[in-house]
């Protein structure tokens, strides 16, 4: 009887916690990101994606996630700087309205960090990037938080005059948290 | 009762008559050119140069207060002299506002001045799309008011020169005596 209840110890906190996080609350999730013009760090962000992912702490490395970024709701900070991106030398985003994120597996790094490995596709061109993740639970709903650099030069985002890194730098910080419930 | 200016004074005076000059045209070229590579740089530069001249004008200001400028001649009306003092006064409370002005412009367009690329200056406002607009139109009307100004003083010192014929403006320029 007392093993019993040793193990249902155990097991109910496991149970309480075996819930897959997969209904994303938009209006809790946000990617955000940072570029350098001469030396000056500038914020952006982008109003519009959807994204769809499933995860389990109790199984991390079964968890998912794949994101569609609505590229013409591009916010750099300025207006006219909206209008620019938009067209063919950055994302020329009437032939490419989306950049995709779609995740190929989850490392567990121990605590609540995770490494999601996957390919990102912007303006036709593929990567495969390591995105740094965390999870923490709140409530009913686990939050995700995490970063990751690209280099723009990659995706060709930034051409002809803008090619060279010395005005814009090549580097993006792109940082995103996405809050989602469990069925 | 000295009669002329410092060498200091002198240097200040010019130095900074060619840094505002730069500056204003530089900020009237630039702020209607279509986003390129070299508008971001000028952007840069005329920060750069306007952080630069904010100091000037503080040691400048402070070089004013240690070292007591020659009077101006007797043979100047006393409302000719109060004019020419409440001219150099607005000119001074420009050349302060006029570079605070593009700094709060900046930090509320959330573009944060970085001098030369490398020291950041603090964001004195917070980001703010209205107030930015509101500051970007105040630094274009007090930059109106500022080329008036200079206008005004450069034309009172050409007056001096060739119509009343004193020593005004030649006692500014680098070749004239100096106070030692």
């Amino acid at each position: 009887m007392k093993r019993l209840a040793i193990a249902l110890a155990f097991a109910l906190p496991v149970a309480a916690q075996a819930v897959e996080f997969n209904q994303v609350q938009a209006d809790k999730s946000a990617i955000h990101f940072t570029y350098k013009q001469m030396g000056v760090a500038v914020d952006g962000k982008f109003k519009r994606f959807s994204s769809q992912i499933s995860f389990d702490p109790a199984k991390p490395t079964a968890g998912r996630a794949a994101f569609d970024v609505e590229l013409a709701s591009v916010d750099t900070g300025a207006p006219e700087g909206d209008d620019e991106v938009a067209g063919k030398p950055w994302f020329n985003s009437k032939a490419f309205p989306t950049a995709r994120f779609v995740s190929s597996g989850v490392k567990a790094l121990g605590g609540n960090k995770y490494e999601v490995a996957g390919q990102l596709t912007i303006k036709g061109k593929t990567q495969e990037v390591v995105v740094p993740a965390t999870f923490t639970a709140q409530g009913d709903s686990g939050v995700f938080d995490g970063g990751f650099t690209i280099r723009r030069g990659d995706f060709s985002i930034g051409e002809g005059s803008w090619a060279k890194f010395d005005i814009v730098a090549n580097e993006v910080q792109i940082k995103f948290r996405v809050t989602a419930t469990g069925k | 009762m000295t009669t002329r200016y410092t060498r200091t004074a002198k240097a200040l005076h010019w130095l900074m008559a060619i840094l505002f000059f730069g500056l204003l045209a530089l900020g009237f070229y630039m702020h209607d050119l279509p986003l390129s590579p070299d508008k971001l740089k000028l952007y840069s530069w005329h920060k750069w140069a306007g952080v630069s001249a904010f100091l000037l004008v503080w040691f400048r200001l402070f070089w004013r207060v240690t070292h007591r400028p020659p009077a101006l001649p007797d043979s100047m009306p006393r409302v000719m002299q109060v004019a020419a003092h409440a001219g150099h006064f607005l000119l001074y409370a420009l050349m302060l506002a006029i570079p605070l002005s593009g700094w709060l412009m900046s930090s509320a367009k959330g573009f944060q001045t970085v001098w030369f690329g490398v020291l950041p200056i603090p964001d004195l406002l917070a980001k703010n799309k209205e107030l930015g607009e509101l500051l970007q139109t105040v630094h274009m009307s007090l930059n109106l008011l500022f080329a008036a100004v200079i206008a005004g003083h450069a034309g009172a010192a050409l007056k001096h020169h060739f119509i009343d014929k004193d020593d005004i403006l030649i006692r500014m320029l680098p070749a004239h005596a100096t106070e030692k």
